[in-house]
């Protein structure tokens, strides 16, 4: 334990990185994915096949190639930035295409008569979505939104292989140097992920009870 | 005929030429020819499956049609998108299930159309709303939630909702199939001193006392095909047809 202990510091600044990377992210992939969501649900059909294509796609690319595509495939057509914000940007593409569907199904789970009353009235497609559909959609989005945040949260160690000192990366640093702490060091950063994901658990569940709509 | 009718300044505020739907293998709307003037009250009547809702549908293109053309005070229906909106916000619906918006309050479901399609300033469109809600009776609930009213209360709101955009024709599917049996009359009543006012209806139900007070013209469909058009009076006393004979029959002998 004392590994742990004594380079608290380390420990500290490495998962103050998954945090950040987690909540940049989270908020990227909710604005990316309920877009998407929006595509596939819209009477514009390129719009919902584009918006099908990249679910599909992006769902079904494991993660680490998705990272290597931002990491080394994005400077060869001469996009340059920080491994950071290629993390970012990798975890909110993939993400999006997860909250795309939990989004979706948010949609589908309010009676399609209120859609049609809002259309009814005159409101536009947009409208009806943003105003009508997707406030009601809120509530049952927010148990499967929850779990695709919290695999979010742990998918951010994967930056580690892609040059982000984050969570993951503290731990490495600490076996390396500490060989016969190894179980124990594992030990406590998979805690620290444990306690991350039930805070997180715990905000969505205050925002469930607070976004209750009587029915 | 088609330009006859439309052409003509005696243009019905609702025309339906030739038109036509299918939903799959079976086709719901047959070569429907329909014209609905200015004031007139229209009750379509017909068994179940009949198509008459489907037609209530497809004429603020709820439902898209395959076939033949739909015109609103002259205009043909738009295809999806802002034009469509607009024009659908000249055409007041009413459904058989109410659909008020449920996160919202019933001052709120009168207002979101007038401040959302209209443009007008909320204390304008909640004036006008709540004179509205008041003119259905149900002022008293305007900070309540739709889940929290009797159906009755619900489809008034609803109406009131409708009436918020100043239709020039006000659809309604059904509005009492899904309301308790002692609630069907405060809807009917509202809908009696409305079609009394002047206002385009077209009304599908199967209230008969509701056609012979308020409708004067009872069109009868069956098989997707409009097969009878008369007045109440002649309808429910001298059917043309066997279908609507045999119609009536079974509604009016219990």
């Amino acid at each position: 334990m004392d590994a742990v202990f004594q380079n608290l510091d380390l420990i500290r600044q490495g998962f103050t990185t998954t945090i950040t990377l987690t909540l940049l992210s989270a908020m990227g992939a909710l604005v990316l994915g309920t877009l998407i969501a929006a595509m596939r649900v819209s009477p514009v059909p390129p719009l919902r096949w584009t918006g099908g294509f990249y679910v599909q796609v992006v769902r079904n690319t494991p993660l680490t190639v998705v990272f290597f595509f931002f990491v080394f495939g994005l400077p060869e057509v001469g996009i340059v930035v920080g491994f950071y914000p290629f993390a970012v940007m990798a975890l909110t593409v993939y993400t999006a295409s997860f909250v795309a569907e939990a989004v979706r199904s948010g949609i589908n789970s309010v009676p399609v008569g209120q859609a049609e009353a809002s259309r009814s009235v005159g409101m536009t497609f947009t409208q009806t979505l943003g105003v009508i559909v997707l406030p009601q959609a809120l509530r049952s989005v927010i148990p499967p939104l929850a779990s695709v945040f919290i695999a979010l949260l742990k998918n951010t160690s994967i930056a580690f292989a892609f040059g982000v000192f984050e969570g993951t990366s503290a731990s490495n640093v600490l076996i390396n140097r500490f060989g016969s702490q190894v179980l124990q060091i594992l030990l406590i950063t998979a805690l620290v992920y444990l306690a991350l994901a039930l805070l997180m658990s715990a905000a969505f569940g205050w925002l469930e009870r607070a976004v209750a709509i009587t029915r | 005929m088609t330009e006859s009718r439309v052409g003509s300044n005696l243009a019905g505020l609702v025309v339906l030429d030739n038109v036509n739907k299918h939903f799959g293998e079976l086709h719901v709307l047959r070569d429907i020819d329909m014209t609905v003037d200015r004031g007139e009250v229209v009750v379509v009547v017909g068994p179940s499956g009949s198509g008459k809702s489907t037609l209530c549908r497809t004429i603020n293109r709820l439902e898209p049609i395959d076939s033949g053309t739909i015109w609103l005070d002259g205009q043909p229906l738009p295809e999806e998108g802002n034009a469509l909106a607009k024009l659908r916000a000249e055409v007041g619906m009413v459904f058989q299930s109410f659909n008020l918006f449920a996160h919202k309050t019933v001052l709120e479901n009168v207002t979101l159309g007038p401040i959302k399609v209209k443009g007008l300033k909320k204390p304008e469109a909640e004036k006008a709303a709540m004179e509205l809600l008041e003119r259905v009776g149900v002022a008293n609930q305007a900070p309540k939630y739709p889940a929290q009213l009797s159906g009755g209360q619900q489809q008034r709101v609803a109406i009131a909702r409708a009436l918020a955009m100043t239709p020039k024709v006000m659809l309604f599917d059904e509005p009492t199939s899904a309301l308790d049996p002692e609630m069907i009359n405060e809807v009917l009543d509202v809908m009696t001193a409305l079609a009394h006012e002047g206002m385009t209806m077209i009304v599908i139900t199967h209230e008969m006392g509701f056609a012979r007070r308020a409708a004067n013209r009872v069109v009868f469909m069956d098989a997707g095909r409009i097969v009878e058009e008369s007045t109440p009076e002649e309808f429910f006393t001298h059917a043309q047809s066997p279908r609507a004979q045999d119609f009536l029959s079974k509604i009016l002998t219990h």
